[in-house]
């Protein structure tokens, strides 16, 4: 999968959990700056595993998440093209 | 107003299916936590839990009762029976004696068993039981029926809030008149392939450890058990010589009407400001606090706000969740258990798993290792997704 396709995806899922159109969200947005809260980012990052067939390493309590960086729409789709690569056949 | 005093507590949980093991526990700092070993374990992300090992059904029911007894029951009877035992009742006390038990719950696991049959082995029918066996209200009912309580019987939920609520509104059966003895606290029985599967979802729960108030912390560890209080009119107690563990001196409970899952310090410092009232207590008057201390980040910094707000300086603060797990609707019975042990013996348990307090969360953190200190008045915290906040406040036996 290209990373223009895992981009759009990814912009797609976050659209629906903020009932906004895909084309308002940018691809350089910040994840806070687009009003997330945490139980949106939970259903978000549901939504990529259920998408992209991945198991996402993230937990809620840990202020950063070094495993995986949801603070940006490139850093997603750098974290899921990540484990894409390391999925298990 | 009828004062009502504790006369008789028991337990099972993962540290010990006693009383005295349980204490034991605290009072070494031992965590009941470890590899959960439930069927399909292996298909979850989370693995660690304060399951109750070695549970052997066949050697403590009969087996013509046990097809009506989910874990959740079963539990909760050991418990009650323990407790009752302690304090003396062995008569049926008839429509004088009450059961008010918090579950979140319910039979899980039957729910569970039974799906896993119609849906994945393709059976066409399940045991006639579940619906006895699965419904909240089958651990209150099975204690009303086995100790002839005829009063006030029922269930409450309220979530992580379930048993502190039970206790509050036991506390008010008895206050009102409506009911001498009651039988209160709070049974769960999460711990199956579709609880954590569950509780995965929210990603709210620690891979690794409970750590309360720690940095480094990563969630909540969930644990089964029950925990069950007899709780009393202080003069029946008196005229039948009984011995008394502690007054239930207070109960306040809140809603911050705000998030269904996120906290509200605002919320939590009034119900711990009511129970204060209630007891008719001054803040520097409590010697302990079992803080709900769930090891999330939300909770925690929370919470130690709501405390800081209360008491200005805090008082000595333990969460025992590192220790017997977060029992859901059980786990506000096995922490009062830690109040009664701090006033009964002056053994604060301690928080396990801090590893360095957190910073932000700057409350007298009893960890490590239990801390000796005579309590004359401990609170007890608990609160619950919904934004429901339920408090008791304890009080040495006089």
């Amino acid at each position: 999968m290209q990373r223009s396709d895992i981009e759009t995806e990814v912009i797609a899922i976050l659209a629906r959990q903020l009932l906004l159109p895909p084309d308002e969200i940018a691809p350089d947005a910040r994840i806070d700056d687009l009003g997330l809260d945490s139980l949106g980012k939970v259903e978000a990052i549901f939504a990529l595993e259920e998408r992209f067939d991945i198991s996402v390493p993230f937990n809620a309590n840990a202020p950063d998440q070094p495993d995986f960086d949801i603070s940006t729409v490139p850093s997603i789709v750098a974290g899921v093209e990540r484990l894409i690569a390391t999925r298990p056949a | 107003m009828r004062r009502v005093v504790v006369t008789g507590i028991g337990t099972v949980n993962a540290l010990a299916d006693t009383v005295p093991g349980t204490f034991e526990a605290f009072r070494s700092g031992r965590s009941g936590i470890g590899p959960l070993r439930f069927r399909d374990v292996d298909r979850l992300a989370i693995r660690i839990g304060a399951e109750i090992s070695d549970w052997n059904p066949e050697a403590r029911f009969d087996p013509r009762e046990l097809g009506l007894l989910d874990r959740v029951t079963q539990y909760a009877l050991v418990a009650g029976a323990e407790a009752l035992a302690m304090a003396g009742i062995a008569e049926p006390l008839g429509p004088r004696g009450g059961v008010i038990l918090g579950t979140a719950a319910g039979g899980l696991a039957t729910w569970e068993d039974s799906y896993r049959a119609v849906f994945s082995e393709a059976r066409n029918r399940v045991s006639p039981l579940v619906v006895p066996r699965l419904m909240h209200n089958a651990p209150a009912s099975h204690l009303s029926i086995r100790h002839g309580f005829s009063g006030p019987v029922l269930a409450v939920s309220s979530a992580c809030a379930s048993a502190n609520h039970a206790m509050g509104l036991a506390v008010q059966q008895i206050r009102l008149g409506t009911a001498d003895v009651m039988l209160t606290g709070g049974a769960e029985a999460m711990l199956c392939f579709g609880g954590i599967k569950a509780w995965e979802g929210l990603r709210v729960l620690a891979p690794d450890a409970c750590r309360p108030f720690s940095l480094g912390r990563k969630g909540m560890v969930i644990g089964d058990g029950a925990g069950v209080l007899v709780f009393e009119a202080e003069e029946h107690a008196r005229a039948r010589g009984a011995r008394i563990l502690a007054e239930v001196a207070g109960f306040g409970m809140t809603a911050d009407a705000h998030d269904i899952i996120a906290p509200n310090t605002e919320g939590a410092a009034r119900a711990m400001q009511l129970a204060l009232q209630d007891a008719d207590l001054g803040p520097q008057e409590i010697g302990y606090l079992n803080a709900h201390g769930t090891g999330t980040l939300l909770n925690d910094r929370s919470e130690a706000a709501a405390i800081l707000q209360v008491f200005g300086q805090s008082p000595p603060v333990s969460s025992t969740k590192a220790a017997h797990g977060h029992a859901i609707g059980a786990t506000g019975a096995l922490e009062a258990l830690a109040c009664l042990l701090a006033l009964g013996e002056g053994v604060l348990a301690p928080t396990l798993g801090c590893t360095q307090q957190d910073p932000d969360c700057p409350v007298d953190l009893v960890q490590g290792a239990a801390r000796q200190g005579r309590v004359t008045a401990a609170m007890s915290n608990a609160f619950a997704f919904g934004g429901l906040n339920a408090v008791l406040v304890f009080r040495a036996a006089g």
